[in-house]
This record gives structure tokens, sequence and C-alpha cells, in this order.
């Protein structure tokens, strides 16, 4: 049975909760502001965006594959949203989700019908899309109308308490919670990635599951851009460089296995959230000058965290970034 | 990935050379064409110095692309080339400004040089040591260079430009030998020892049997791990030295774009070169051809007035086309 719960017993999904309690405990004691309001609405604010594109790779990557797009697809989804922001939301943010999944759907149709590996397909999307992006912004960043409610989705809160983004990223991750712990497609996509062969042998329609996730993970970046179009004003073709190295970074430590077939929509928000925080706490440090942490420092420090845990995670047992069958 | 088993289906040593071999006639005829095109519609092509435009700046895309198509043999993929580039084109010129540097400027661009290299040979190890030890997926085990490589290299200068003068150093990225630049020459050379060394070495063969199925190599007694840690070593390397010809040519090393979006363009062309990533082909030679292919298109879109963003879609194209082709053929 696929239950939720006996499922988060698991033991890597537990780890990654552990460690974010862990940080935020030491970073509530440590700082005095952390806690407040305003850093926790600032955080899952900003957050929400890597959120939402790391959930989208988590699907992707559970079925054995990977989506390289995910950072240029939310640069030319927050230039569409930019240009179509003077309709106001109910247009913005459609049209964002729908370039997203425009994206996706592309990715999907090289990989199941081209018969692309995925890593050179979305290898390729990246390019497309940016070149996309900044053909259409004419390589400036778009500035979105300010009369308009596009923008109070940006800054405004909901029962001015919780950012909109916050809302949105929430309602995607419990629909892909519930999809895939509870539905016949996320049983597919988690037996495509454990076996290609035999899912295709069970009559899995391994193509379709395949481009659904594709168009999933679209779909998730599209919604990004439109936060970073509301939230910072403007749509940016040259935004989200990087973001999805940052998405993988957040999948691999939220314990999903690279070769697919195991992982958890949970596990992969404390992933994200977890990564979140380490430059949440360098930039605490920096506001403190305790150490005065140069931006340099701190990428060197990320990347010395990341090194850490893909290390604890191959070494607990698990294997969760171990290689399957090559070696 | 997933479509594994369609694209390399168990093919023998000997089977992947035939193949490979009219592939990368495939890319060579696409050269041909795209020269053939140009010679038509860019104006003032056939010049000598649109060629030395072209060919300094391919030399360090091919210079990584060759070892990125080794690492991709070896069935992996190594996305720290750039970061390792800006650490070891930082390197270099941090040595000979350095006041032991003024003092002896001979001993300096030598051990200039060696420290730059050695950075790149250490990052590879790094990466290398990573995978086998802890049997670290390959993009995850070189996602930790490239978050914090480039990171080093900008502590180390503070993330600003450092500006010298070094006529010796210099060369590497400005002089010519009998007419040709320096850097593309030594793309030529990288290129001749490693498809001899792939091609007539034993290394080379454990390569190509690594990349092809790891397990029935290690029973076969290959060291899988030395295999590895040596490919990734010279991938590391190979990004070293183009990182110093980037310092070199600018006369200046710059932390933060040395190397920007390199893994990207390395891949690109090992790929449209006829690298497979599921491992086991090493179309060095290919590798040259592809990078030589993507930056004549580049050139072409530009020379002719074209928006520059317009090349990323382009090269979105012929990569997928590179691909689409060469899986047709394999079957």
């Amino acid at each position: 049975m696929f239950g939720m719960f006996n499922r988060s017993r698991d033991l890597r999904t537990e780890g990654v909760w552990i460690a974010v309690v862990l940080v935020v405990i030491f970073a509530t004691l440590r700082y005095d502001n952390f806690m407040g309001l305003y850093n926790v609405q600032t955080f899952f604010g900003y957050n929400s965006m890597f959120i939402l594109i790391a959930l989208g790779m988590a699907l992707v990557i559970m079925t054995g594959g990977i989506d390289l797009s995910v950072g240029s697809v939310v640069a030319l989804s927050s230039v569409v949203a930019a240009y179509t922001s003077p309709y106001g939301i109910e247009v913005a943010l459609p049209a964002g989700l729908l370039t997203g999944i425009a994206a996706g759907a592309i990715n999907a149709f090289l990989i199941t019908k081209m018969r692309i590996v995925p890593f050179i397909a979305t290898l390729a999307m990246m390019l497309g899309a940016r070149g996309m992006a900044l053909v259409l912004a004419d390589n400036k960043s778009v500035s979105v109308d300010w009369t308009s409610n596009f923008t109070k989705f940006g800054l405004t809160r909901a029962f001015g308490l919780i950012p909109w983004a916050v809302i949105l990223a929430a309602l995607v991750f419990l629909a892909l919670w519930i999809m895939l712990e509870r539905t016949t497609l996320g049983r597919r996509i988690l037996t495509i990635g454990g076996n290609p062969e035999a899912a295709k042998l069970m009559g899995v329609p391994v193509n379709r599951t395949l481009a659904i996730t594709y168009i999933i993970s679209g779909g998730c970046a599209g919604l990004a851009g439109v936060i970073l179009a509301s939230g910072f004003g403007a749509g940016q073709p040259l935004e989200g460089l990087g973001w999805e190295l940052s998405a993988i970074a957040s999948v691999v430590v939220g314990g999903t296995l690279l070769t697919g077939g195991v992982g958890s929509i949970p596990a992969t928000l404390a992933g994200a959230v977890l990564l979140g925080l380490i430059f949440n706490i360098l930039n605490f440090e920096n506001g403190l000058g305790v150490i005065s942490l140069s931006a340099y420092w701190q990428s060197v420090i990320r990347g010395g965290f990341l090194l850490i845990v893909v290390i604890l995670q191959s070494r607990s047992g698990g294997g969760l970034v171990r290689r399957r069958s090559t070696t | 990935m997933a479509k594994a088993k369609d694209m390399t289906g168990s093919s023998t040593v000997a089977k992947i050379n035939l193949g490979q071999l009219a592939r990368d006639n495939g890319t060579f005829l696409a050269l041909i064409a795209l020269i053939v095109i140009n010679m038509v519609i860019t104006p003032n092509f056939l010049q000598v110095q649109t060629l030395y435009v072209n060919l300094t700046q391919v030399a360090t895309i091919a210079i990584v692309a060759i070892g990125m198509t080794l690492v991709i043999a070896s069935g992996g993929i190594d996305l720290s080339v750039g970061a390792v580039m800006a650490l070891s084109g930082a390197l270099a010129p941090f040595v000979f400004l350095s006041e032991f540097g003024m003092a002896s400027p001979g001993l300096a661009l030598v051990l200039s040089i060696t420290v730059a290299l050695l950075a790149g040979l250490l990052c590879g190890m790094f990466n290398g040591w990573l995978i086998n030890q802890f049997a670290i997926q390959p993009i995850v085990a070189t996602l930790v260079l490239f978050i914090s490589a480039r990171g080093l290299a900008q502590v180390l200068t503070n993330g600003n430009l450092q500006v010298f003068e070094n006529p010796a150093f210099e060369f590497i990225g400005s002089g010519r030998v009998l007419g040709i630049p320096f850097q593309a020459l030594m793309a030529v050379v990288f290129a001749l020892i490693l498809s001899w060394v792939v091609r007539r070495t034993a290394y080379g063969r454990y390569l190509l049997a690594v990349g092809g199925n790891a397990k029935a190599a290690r029973l076969s007694g290959i060291s899988v791990n030395r295999v590895r840690l040596a490919t990734y070593a010279i991938c590391g390397v190979l990004a070293g030295f183009a990182g110093m010809v980037v310092s070199a040519i600018n006369s200046a090393s710059d932390a933060n774009q040395t190397g920007q979006l390199m893994e990207l363009d390395a891949i690109a062309a090992a790929v449209v070169g006829g690298a497979n990533l599921m491992g086991g082909k090493a179309p060095i030679i290919g590798a040259l051809i592809g990078a030589a292919i993507i930056q004549l298109v580049k050139y072409t879109l530009l020379a002719n007035g074209v928006h520059d963003a317009v090349a990323l879609i382009a090269k979105a194209v012929i990569i997928i086309l590179a691909v689409y082709f060469q899986f047709n053929r394999a079957e």
C-alpha cells in the first residue's frame, strides 16, 4: 500500500526534517529576529519559487529523468506574465502557467517522440527558452503594470498574513503530494523510475506518464515565473540562471534517488527549505557582522554543505544518491 | 536515464568505432555545409581575420569539450568545468603577480602555469574521488565544485578583475605559431594526443569499456575507479588550461565571468560531435568539429545581423537535430 504515513516513517525522509528542525532551533537561539513574522514571511515568499521548481523537478527525477530547462522557463514565463500583467492576475497567471506548460510539452515531445535523452532535450530547451525570453523582452527587463491587481498579487498577503506566492506553492505541494501518494499516476511515476522495462511490461503507459511529469515541471516553473514577475515588478529574461541546479540539489537533499523510482514530495519540500535556510542564516551572519561573509564565501559554504549532505546520505546505508546497476 | 537500452544497444567496441566513424563524417559534412553557406551569404567571410576570430573564440570550448567527451565516454558528466576554469584562470596571475613572482619572472611563469594546471587536476581528482568513494552520481558530485570552485576563485581575487601585463603568459592567449593562434594549435594537439590515447592505449580501451558497461568492466578485471579518476583528472586539467587561455586573452582574470555556462557549451559540442550520454564512445575529433559547428553558427547569425538571443535558439535546434540524426543512424 502507498499509505502516506507509512512512507513518511522512512528514515531518509525523517533525516531531512530532523535537519530542518535542528537548523531552525539553532537559528532561533542565535538570531533575535529569525522567527519574527517578517523573516518568516520573506523566507517563504522568496523560497516559494524554489520550492515550486524543486517539486516539479522531483517528479521528473523520480521517473529517472532530469529537467535542466526550469531556470530558463522561469525567465520566459516571467516575461510573458509581465506582458500580460495589464489584464490582471486572472490573465497573467494562466498565461505564465501556460508558457511553462508549453515548454514542458515540448520537452515531453522531444523525450517521448523524438526519443532524445532528457538531459539533452531539456538542455536544448534551457537554451531555447532563454533565447525566447531574450528575444521577447528585447534583452531588457519588462516592467509590469503597477495599477493592475497583478502587482497586488506579489506585494500583498492573504488575510494580511500569508504571501499569495506561499498559498500558490502550498496548493501545488498538496496537489502533487496527494497525486504521488494516492493516485495511479503517482504509482506509475515511481514504477517507471524503478524499472522502465518492467513498467512497460506491466502495461504502464510510459510515454504518457513521462510526458505528464515534464509538463508538471514546466508548469511549476511557469508559476515560479509569475511569482518572480509580480514580486519584483518586472519580467526578467536573465533571471533564473542556475536555478535548475538549486532544484536538483533540493531534490537530492530531500533523499530522492537520481536514478528514479524513489522519492517523496514532503522530503523535497524539506530539502528546498533546508537549502533556503542555509542561505537565510548566512545572510543573518552577514547582518550581524560577526564573520562578515562575502557572497563569495557563501557559495563556497553552500557547496561544502551540499558535499556534506550527499556524503552523509551515501553513507546512511540507504544509498540515496547511489547509482544503481552500474557499479 | 530511462532510454539506456534504446540508445546504445549492446554493441561491441569494434562496432561502436565503425558507427562513430560514420557519425563523425556526418558532423564533418554539416561543418562543410556551414562553411559553404557562409561563403555565399556572409560578407568578408573568406578573410584571414574572420578565421582568426573564429579560431580564438572556439579554442577554449574545444579544449574543454575534449575533456568533457572523455568524461561522457565514461558514462559521466562534469558540470564543474566552467568553475574550474575560473579558479585556474584566477590562480595563474595570482602567482606571477605576487612579490615572489615579480622578483623572478621566469620561474614564476613556470610556477603559475603549474599551479593553475595542478588546481584543475585536483578539482578533477576531487570529482573522481567523490564519485568513486561515495558512489555519488556524477551530476551531483560535480555540482559541488560547480557551486564552490567559482566561489573560491572569487574569494581569492576578492571578486575583482585582476589586470596584468605579462607578455610571456599572454602568449597562451594571443600568441601565434606559424601564423596560427597558439590556443587553437593546442586544442588540435590535445585532440590528436587524446584520440590516439583513446584508440591505442589500455586506458582508452578501459575507458570505453567502463562507459559501455561498468559492471562488466569491473568483472573483467578493469580498475573502474582508477579509470574514472584519471578521466575526471584529465577533464579538470584541460579546464584549467582553458581558464588560463581566457585570462591570457583578456590580460586579466575575471573570476565572475570566466567559464560562465562553459559546461553547457562543452556538453553541446561533445554531443553534436557524436558523444552519447550513455557512455562507451569517445569521438574526440568529433568534439572539435562540434565546437566548430556551434561557433560557426553563432558567427553566421551575428555576422548577418540576427538578434544574438536567436543564436541560443539556433544552438538548441542544432543540438536536437544532431542527437536525433545520430540516434536514427545508430538504429
